[in-house]
């Protein structure tokens, strides 16, 4: 199941992730993992976090703001595990855009967030292949 | 349909108006030579007498007035009549170091909020109408100017001011406003911000906005016109002739009716300084007619259009003048390419995007570089690096082909370009800080 995850639109300028990660406390959210690309002229700033609600709103005065969804797969914390998702989607010929990982608090599992060109494509074929993947309640959750 | 403020005047025929005008010049000539010394002395200077001005078409004998003369005779240099019978001043910002300072008698007042009254009932105003008036208040000729004019149709006026967006929006959709006057970069900014606060275009009650102050095209007329679902009509004036109300658009929206029975008009060849016949592209000049405390003669605005006296279906006789097709200081010279930021508008707004840029011009190992920062809405906007960075490329292409040279394109998140609550700095050459 294909998560929601919440990426910000950034001028590349000093303040401007200290600012935004201040909104998100302030707004009582815990960020439960994110990535950051940066580029020339912005940066965009990827988050999954406890209330994604909750950081649109806070957000909402401060730029780009835009869901997206993405796909939290569970991993074994063995070597060779990452590796064996991403041949999977290889093998079905699924472009991936980006991915970063997290691990679980409670669980202390290993997961893979990935950014793929066909989300429900991947889905099928992650859960055909016995990978599990976490929907918006398990990441509210955690 | 047809609005006038002042009927007899504004569809005057073309004999009535001349004989206002001649009427006009006559006495303004020998008002302007009697009591402004720095003029009669250019009139000396080329033989030219007051008694040699018979009708407008002597008013080509007359010498021109420029932007250097105004800075040259700051602040009372060209002063026409005693500081006791002075009410008001207005100024330019300035922000080019040539600051003007421009002086009103209450009847130079009531002939400025006459000529604005005429653009707001052009627009379709009635003492039925609530103006919300958002540009600057103060020395700024907009907020003045639309207020004055609001009064004397007798719209409820909110005197706004510029700036406070939030509250601006609040003022409107509380208190039903109708009409708005603001910049065209402003009011594309209301635009934006009561999208984003979830307002649909018919979700607020106004039916007109009268913009000016600053260049605008027509792409940017159509973009507003949608984002807040009314008509909008262009208005035109500078602070050395009055300021807004020189010149308005009535409803067939295709250039602006000069008020010929205070100003005249004519375009000439800004080279040679030759009047050109109508229909010729050239630069904008003014006569004021009637003013008494600041009464320019021949002053040479440095805007580029066309003047017509096509028959107007709105039924007024007055000339039309163009949208300037840019400034002579709005132009910039890059790589030795005239560029006008009117072109770089035209393109993204033909491209789907705001008019919400900046262009940053500088000079690196002596060659010039040409920075284009473009804001984008949120719905704009990809996570996948690769997909803005593809939107750059395909914007660079588009004005490549525009403009003749190759810019370098930012996209920028929405809101981080400063906004011009009272005018866009829509550039900055850093080549001058180096010269």
């Amino acid at each position: 199941m294909a998560i929601q995850q919440i990426s910000v639109f950034l001028e590349n300028k000093e303040g401007r992730l200290a600012e935004t990660v201040q909104k998100i406390s302030q707004a009582g959210v815990n960020i439960r993992a994110l990535c950051v690309a940066d580029t020339r002229d912005f940066g965009i700033l990827r988050l999954i976090t406890s209330d994604n609600a909750k950081v649109k709103a806070a957000l909402s005065d401060s730029g780009a703001v835009i869901p997206t969804d993405v796909i939290a797969a569970k991993m074994d914390d063995t070597a060779g595990a990452l590796s064996g998702i991403l041949q999977i989607l290889a093998d079905a010929k699924i472009n991936i855009e980006y991915m970063y990982a997290f691990t679980g608090a409670a669980d202390l599992g290993a997961y893979v967030v990935l950014r793929v060109d066909n989300t429900p494509a991947a889905e099928t074929i992650l859960k055909a292949a016995g990978v599990s993947t976490l929907s918006d309640a398990d990441v509210a959750a955690m | 349909m047809a609005n006038y403020y002042q009927p007899e005047i504004e569809t005057a025929s073309r004999e009535e108006i001349l004989a206002i005008q001649n009427e006009k010049i006559v006495k303004q000539v020998k008002h302007v030579y009697e009591n402004v010394k720095y003029y009669r002395d250019l009139m000396d200077a080329k033989g030219v007498k007051p008694e040699d001005i018979k009708s407008v078409d002597d008013i080509k004998k007359l010498p021109f007035l420029s932007k250097a003369d105004l800075r040259e005779a700051y602040p009372y240099g060209l002063l026409g009549t005693d500081l006791k019978n002075c009410v008001r001043i207005q100024s330019t910002s300035g922000t080019t170091g040539k600051r003007v300072v421009a002086f009103y008698t209450q009847h130079d007042i009531d002939l400025w909020e006459e000529c604005c009254a005429r653009a707001i009932v052009a627009a379709g105003g009635t003492n039925e109408d609530v103006c919300q008036v958002c540009y600057g208040y103060g020395l700024f000729t907009g907020g003045p100017g639309l207020n004055g004019g609001s009064h004397k149709v007798g719209c409820l006026t909110l005197p706004m001011s510029s700036g406070n967006t939030d509250r601006q929006i609040q003022f409107m959709m509380d208190l039903n406003a109708t009409i708005l006057c603001c910049t065209p970069s402003y009011a594309a900014y209301i635009g934006e911000t009561l999208a984003e606060q979830g307002y649909k275009p018919e979700d607020n009650k106004l039916k007109a906005g009268i913009f000016g102050a600053e260049p605008w095209t027509e792409e940017m007329r159509r973009s507003i016109e949608k984002s807040l679902g009314i008509k909008a009509y262009d208005i035109y004036g500078l602070t050395e002739t009055s300021g807004p109300g020189v010149a308005f658009e009535c409803c067939a929206q295709s250039g602006m009716h000069i008020n010929e029975d205070h100003f005249y008009a004519e375009i000439i060849d800004p080279d040679t300084g030759e009047v050109l016949p109508e229909g010729s592209k050239g630069e904008l000049v003014f006569t004021s007619l009637d003013k008494e405390a600041f009464p320019l003669l021949r002053y040479r605005t440095r805007d580029i259009c066309v003047l017509t006296r096509e028959k107007c279906a709105c039924g007024r006789t007055h000339v039309k003048m163009s949208k300037p097709m840019g400034r002579s200081d709005d132009m910039m010279i890059i790589r030795g390419v005239n560029v006008f930021p009117s072109q770089i508008e035209t393109v993204l707004l033909n491209e789907g995007y705001t008019p919400n840029y900046q262009i940053v011009v500088d000079r690196v190992n002596n060659s010039d570089t040409l920075d284009i920062y473009v804001e984008l809405l949120p719905d704009q906007f990809s996570d996948i690096v690769a997909e803005n960075q593809k939107k750059e490329r395909s914007l660079e292409i588009a004005m490549r082909t525009m403009l003749g040279i190759g810019p370098k394109v930012h996209l920028v998140p929405p809101h981080s370009i400063v906004r011009s609550e009272g005018k866009a700095v829509r550039v900055i050459d850093k080549r001058k800080l180096h010269d």
